[in-house]
């Protein structure tokens, strides 16, 4: 199991360091710093063996979280664990940053007392901790005994992720379908590989501990209950707008076995905000953007280079924050640029031509060109051409996921499903959106 | 504020922490422990704090307990007596009505390892693991285990673990969890002890409170899981149905453990079972997931993956791109992705994998270029279609002219045209232009390769060969055996009939040895080249299938068995797959259920050897240099120092026992190989003999004078590293033997100008694994012109080497200037242990056993002690009588010696009375040693 917990500034001073196990001394501290924060070369892996001492790190902005074990431990779990700590810290104070953690070193250490026990992760739900480790100290004193075996038992209960007794005035939910559209094309504008990677993010202020069933045009789902119902027509409309699913995972507040049984997503939620699931869709994908490249080399001083994007969604519908990137050799000189749409400017540090558009509506086309100098080199090797990539923002889900319901049953308080205001919203993002050149 | 705390707490001074410590003022007191508290994360040295903090420790302020708690787990270890001030309140706290704050106590008195905490802790912990709070249960199950860990017998003699076991069917699914987790750690330490005793039912349990788990919880349920072997096909089956749904957890490592434990079972199914398929299917979109979590994530789950692929490469092979390199992934990442393409190419995908890897042939990072040229050419081996293509691609590459692009071209273009021999020559011309650009050893054997292969087709091949053979002296030996093999191989082609004399001669050289039986030589030279295999890097398949029963885990990532790079008796048994059983058979093997991770006592899996091999040519490389060597910059050492030892561990050294490894090392003859047997025989021979009644017993005397042990002999301490050999830090120091351990005795001395600190020590391979126990505890920064003593407890675990003289030591010393080497001697009586005694009978067994040619004479000038004083001294450094007898005036002792390993010595002293000269004869089944006892016995008894 993890043997000690180790949190670096960037400098690889120590700002926080927690051994459970006996077998990590002090000098797994300064190995880490040695072989790894200071080494010279790029780190090469996220795991590292020094003298028989393995050691996990993950990076957020410049602070190092390293977990070591002489063990032979889970290493997904420890990742797993670091980023859940990495998510405990964020939810309790904000930013992960040096200032942010010398502000809570108390607060850490109670924190790592808690969710790691002689190495072994325990209930890390930020909404169990929050009930009885504040960032006041605990509240311990003023607690009855009643609040005490309360906290206890959902810390280790089945439902360790709500307490109860929550009430709302007003019985509220939203429900975010967020999902980044991943594109790999060829120069040809063959799709080489496309993806939507989604997440259904839950903001729910609902009182009690009720019970929530969620249903979305899951093709499975509609082909089953299609079939079912027998009406040709039901299969029609519903079969046309299903999708297909390649896989979902799902917060461990649902019922999993429930879903492998019947695909129904049942469960009771947190209190709050959190994400409900993410799934993955490889079929039938709406590539919101095309992007046509046309590089041409005049001569070896002079590179011309011409971008098309067109937008392909409904004309109603407005597309937000696009921005292409179309990078630059580097030994560029000078860059002329024309487009007739947003604004272009040529970034020399980041070796690129960004380009930006405020709003674009769908079925609409705009141009770019540019003019490179460069500097001649005697520099054999070639320029990779890194792909043109680009970042954009649409208001509907590019795998074609439609919430249908979301229904919330209590039986103990007098609300009803009808009760509950519930928001739902569609956002699509680019992920990595990328066209060769 | 707190970050003055950080700062500030450096300066601060002990002195006015202990003032704050011990005010009246609640608030005051809380910050000062928070000021400790800092210290002791910066690694600062503040245990002269402890009796101030600790009576800090009596408040019902719950944040100032925890702080408290938190300082004493990191010091009761080095102040144990004044630790025991705070074992009344730990108790008091177990039964406060607070379940928070009965869980705290247990939780913390657990990670306090001192030997008289921990009795006081039994009762507690026996209250906790029945509290009416499953919050204070779950926190006694790990308990249970912290206290295994220090002291396992004390668990095992309360009935702690039976305790633990009923757990299992605890009510609450967080108390089950922790409590599986506990258990699986302890039955590690205790392989052949059926603890977890897994059966259909208490499996039953443990998949009920699989779905009402943390994800945590759920991760040490599936691991356990994994461990068991079910009964038959349709027990197998069943566990597998109640698994699946794991894979849609958003937590990968709980997915990773669910994908272990199908991949086990389905050993198991018969594979024309239509669930056989299914759970096929089932498996790839959870894998395909795991590439879209976080980078670090994905590296765990790619390296699985590359695993699952070779066990069973159905599973993925339609989902080949979502393995195509992204261009912000991770080098770590890509380099991954690109292993798992490889292994995943056929004819079906190759166009597309191909146009990829030419594109990532451009890019920047060199490893990732290198790598994606070799894949392009183990396509064209894998799928012959291809081969042309691949041909082709790599000529464009060629053309880029960008070196080492070029030359790992040629490096793969060498192995098609072993694949496909005289198919692609057409693009010989086109690899000679570029051979000056050739500067790797590996480029330029394959160069020569191919010059020599086809050198019937190149008009100027003798040339090019010439050409190469003028850098003969330079090149490293893998470009000379080229040379040799292909010059030799032209000649046996072509008569030597060329204009250079040079060559001719060389040539004629050549002919008239290969003319004597030109046959055979042509056999030899041109012999059938063994053909190339389609896949690379393939796992051996008993450690694969080793390997499969640990996915998740960090021996998935390193592609290592655990023993590999864990120490101790963990991870040492080794796992496998089931086989499968049918439902009716299942009676057959009835311990097929109960061996505790379908280990049984099965024969350890075979390594590969390469893994050893490997091992000895990085050692060969990374070895530290001996004092004399000059010093190299700084960092470029460090790095080289300190991976060294992590390089060899990662490779792993599979050695059942110490002393066998060094035996064999050492003798190098059958005798000494041989030994290892020996001594083990040995204490079973020596058991049934009581009193010796027989003539041989006679001739003993009971050496009942033996005296007092007086303690082992110190040398005094002499300087290894001179001041000015190491930036002003003068090491002097020496050996001791005490308490039945091994100290290495330092005085380390500040002679430079500037303050030393953040001392490190690690030693080199050395003849009997000394390796240091513990860090190097200089806790304090060490000043100009002071000297600090360090005693360094050492043991005998570290990794073997024979070295020149044999007890020659190799250490590097680090501080925060630079890192320092030098070599220094043991005496060998270090490694004299205390049970060297030997019984009279075995003695004498032993002693005629040994064969004479293993006997050394010494003799030891100038002595007048008595053979009794003699014997006296001799024991205090446990060089042991066993008996004396007196002939003509002069005493015979007769002594044995045991060394650490377990090779004995046996000696037969003579001392005469009339001469003030003693006789040594040793014998020992590892002569090698003999030397070097004998310079103790000299050593010994002058002081």
């Amino acid at each position: 199991m993890i043997g000690g917990l180790f949190i670096y500034n960037h400098k690889g001073e120590v700002l926080i360091s927690r051994v459970y196990r006996d077998d990590i001394g002090r000098n797994a501290v300064d190995a880490f710093r040695v072989n790894v924060i200071h080494a010279r070369q790029q780190v090469r892996s996220p795991v590292t063996n020094i003298a028989r001492t393995s050691f996990f790190h993950v990076k957020r902005s410049n602070i190092w979280l390293a977990a070591v074990t002489k063990q032979n431990v889970n290493a997904a779990m420890v990742f797993e664990f670091l980023y859940k700590m990495c998510d405990v810290m964020t939810a309790y104070f904000g930013k992960i940053s040096e200032e942010n953690i010398k502000n809570n070193f108390v607060l850490i250490y109670e924190l790592l007392d808690e969710i790691l026990d002689f190495g072994y992760p325990q209930n890390s739900e930020t909404g169990a901790l929050k009930t009885f480790i504040t960032q006041q100290g605990i509240k311990s004193q003023h607690q009855t005994k009643e609040e005490q075996s309360q906290i206890t038992s959902q810390v280790t209960g089945q439902i360790g992720w709500r307490r109860e007794g929550i009430k709302y005035r007003r019985n509220e939910l939203f429900l975010d379908v967020l999902e980044s559209v991943n594109l790999l094309m060829s120069p040809q504008g063959q799709v080489l590989s496309a993806h939507v990677s989604g997440r259904v993010v839950m903001k729910s202020y609902l009182s009690g501990m009720p019970e929530c069933k969620f249903g979305m045009n899951d093709k499975i789902v509609i082909d089953k209950q299609g079939k079912a119902g027998a009406s040709d027509e039901a299969g029609k409309s519903s079969g046309k707008q299903s999708i297909a699913i390649d896989d979902c995972t799902f917060h461990q507040c649902v019922r999993l076995s429930k879903f492998d049984s019947e695909r129904s997503i049942s469960f009771i939620p947190p209190d709050g905000e959190y994400e409900l699931m993410r799934y993955r869709t490889t079929k039938d994908i709406i590539l919101p953007f095309r992007v046509i490249p046309l590089v041409r080399e005049v001569g070896r001083t002079k590179l011309e280079v011409k971008v098309v994007i067109k937008s392909n969604f409904k004309p109603s519908l407005l597309a937000q924050k696009i921005e292409v990137r179309i990078p630059t050799p580097l030994n560029t000189s000078g860059v002329q640029v024309i487009c007739m749409k947003g604004k272009a400017k040529y970034k020399a540090s980041e070796n690129a031509i960004v380009w930006k558009i405020k709003r674009m509506a769908g079925m609409k086309e705009s141009q770019i060109s540019a003019e490179i100098e460069l500097l001649p080199t005697n520099d054999k090797k070639k320029w990779a051409r890194p792909p043109i990539s680009m970042n954009f923002e649409v208001p509907f889900a590019p795998s074609g996921l439609k919430v249908r319901y979301l229904k919330v049953f209590e039986s103990k308080l007098n609300y009803s499903d009808h009760d509950v205001i519930k928001w739902v919203r569609y956002i699509g993002r680019s992920g990595i959106y990328e066209t060769r050149c | 504020e707190t970050n003055k705390l950080y700062c500030t707490s450096v300066k601060c001074c002990i002195f006015e922490l202990k003032a704050e410590l011990n005010s009246d003022k609640k608030e005051k007191k809380k910050e000062a422990v928070k000021k400790v508290i800092a210290s002791m994360t910066v690694g600062k040295d503040v245990s002269a704090l402890f009796p101030d903090v600790v009576n800090c420790m009596q408040t019902d302020n719950l944040e100032l307990k925890k702080l408290v708690y938190l300082y004493l787990m990191n010091y009761a270890k080095s102040q144990p007596d004044m630790a025991i001030m705070a074992v009344n309140t730990f108790v008091k706290d177990c039964e406060d009505p607070n379940p928070l704050i009965r869980a705290l106590a247990v939780r913390t008195m657990g990670c306090i390892r001192v030997d008289k905490i921990t009795e006081y802790l039994c009762e507690p912990l026996r209250k906790c693991l029945k509290d009416e709070d499953p919050y204070v249960r779950k926190t006694a199950a790990v308990c249970v285990a912290k206290l295994h860990d220090i002291n396992a017998q004390l668990v095992e003699d309360q009935g702690f673990l039976d305790t633990l076991k009923d757990l299992i069917s605890d009510s609450n699914p967080m108390v089950v969890a922790n409590a599986v987790a506990a258990l699986s750690e302890i039955s590690e330490s205790h392989p052949n002890c059926n603890l977890l005793d897994l059966n259909p039912q208490s499996i039953n349990k443990l998949l009920t409170a699989l779905n009402e788990c943390t994800e945590w919880g759920q991760i040490f349920i599936l691991d356990c899981l994994a461990n068991y072997t079910p009964r038959d096909d349709r027990e197998s089956q069943s566990i597998c149905e109640r698994v699946t749904p794991r894979l849609s957890h958003a937590n990968s490592a709980v997915v990773l453990s669910a994908v272990k434990v199908l991949m086990k079972f389905m050993e198991m199914l018969p594979k024309d079972l239509d669930y056989y398929g299914t759970l096929l299917k089932k498996l790839a979109p959870p894998l395909v997931t795991l590439l879209s979590a976080e980078p670090e994530l994905q590296y765990v789950a790619l390296r699985n993956i590359n695993l699952i692929v070779q066990k069973r490469p159905e599973i993925l092979k339609h989902e080949m791109k979502v393995f195509f390199v992204k261009y912000n992934d991770p080098i770590y990442v890509k380099l991954e992705k690109l292993d798992i393409m490889i292994r995943l190419a056929s004819q079906a995908n190759i166009a597309q994998v191909l146009a990829e890897l030419k594109e990532y042939a451009t890019e920047v990072d060199v490893d990732f270029v290198r790598k994606a040229v070799r894949a392009i050419g183990r396509c064209a081996i894998k799928v012959e279609q291809s081969a042309e293509r691949c041909v082709s691609t790599l000529l464009d590459l060629i053309q880029t002219k960008v070196n080492y692009v070029v030359q790992e071209a040629i490096v793969v273009i060498k192995d098609i045209f072993r694949k496909y021999p005289n198919k692609y020559e057409s693009v010989i011309a086109t690899l000679c232009e570029n051979l000056d650009s050739l500067d790797e050893p590996e480029a330029r054997a394959a160069m020569i390769w191919i010059v020599g292969e086809y050198a019937e087709r190149i008009d100027n091949a003798d040339e090019l060969l010439e050409s190469f053979l003028e850098g003969f002296h330079d090149e490293s030996t893998q470009v000379t055996t080229q040379q040799n093999t292909q010059v030799l191989h032209k000649h046996t082609q072509n008569t030597p009939d060329s204009d250079n004399p040079d060559l001719r001669d060389r040539g004629y050289i050549y002919w008239r040895l290969l003319s004597t039986d030109p046959v055979a030589a042509k056999e030899v030279v041109l012999a059938e080249k063994p053909l190339i295999s389609e896949e690379t890097d393939l796992i051996e398949p008993t450690l694969l299938e080793e390997l499969i029963c640990h996915i998740g885990s960090l021996a998935s990532v390193y592609h290592k068995p655990p023993n590999a790079f864990v120490e101790g008796s963990r991870g040492v048994q080794h796992k496998r797959l089931p086989a499968r059983t049918a439902s009716g058979e299942s009676a057959e093997s009835p311990d097929a259920g109960q061996s505790v991770g379908g280990v049984s006592d099965a024969p350890p899996a075979v390594i590969p050897s390469q893994g050893d091999l490997l091992g000895d040519l990085l050692n060969l490389d990374l070895a530290p240099p001996s004092a004399s060597v000059p010093v190299v910059p700084a960092s470029m050492q460090m790095g080289v120092d300190l991976l060294g030892g992590g390089l060899d561990s990662l490779v792993g050294l599979h050695r059942p026992s110490g002393s066998q490894y060094l035996s064999g090392d050492i003798g190098g003859s059958p005798i000494a190989v041989g030994l290892a047997g020996g001594t083990g025989g040995m204490p079973a021979g020596l058991g049934g003999t009581p009193a010796m009644g027989g003539g041989l017993g006679d001739l003993f005397d009971l050496g009942g004078g033996v005296g007092m042990a007086t303690g082992s002999y110190v040398p005094p301490k002499a300087v290894w590293l001179p001041a000015m050999k190491a930036k002003g830090l003068e090491i002097s120091g020496t050996f001791a033997r005490r308490g039945g351990g091994i100290h290495m005795d330092l005085s380390l001395t500040n002679n430079a100008m500037s303050i030393m600190t953040d001392f490190a020590i690690q030693f080199n391979r050395n003849s009997f694994g000394l390796a240091p126990a513990g860090p190097l505890q200089v806790l304090t920064p060490l000043a100009q012109n002071q000297t600090i003593d360090v005693s360094l407890p050492l043991n005998t675990n570290g990794p073997i080497m024979k070295m020149e003289p044999l007890n020659n030591l190799q250490v590097a010393v680090k501080n925060n200037i630079d890192v320092f080497y030098f070599s220094c001697q043991y005496p060998i009586s270090l490694l004299f242990v205390e049970d060297g005694k030997m019984d009279r009978q075995v003695f004498l067994a032993t002693w005629k056993d040994i064969p004479s040619e293993n006997e050394t004479q010494y003799q030891i000038k100038d002595f007048h002690l008595n053979s009794d004083a003699a014997s006296t001294k001799l024991q205090g450094s446990n060089v042991f009588t066993v008996a004396k007898r007196t002939v003509d005036a002069q005493d015979l002792l007769y002594q044995s010696i045991k060394l650490t390993n377990g090779i004995w010595a046996l000696a037969e002293l003579r001392i005469q009375s009339i001469t003030p000269n003693y006789m040594l004869a040793l014998k020992c089944r590892a002569p090698e040693v003999s030397q070097y006892i004998c310079q103790c016995y000299e050593l010994l008894l002058r002081n």
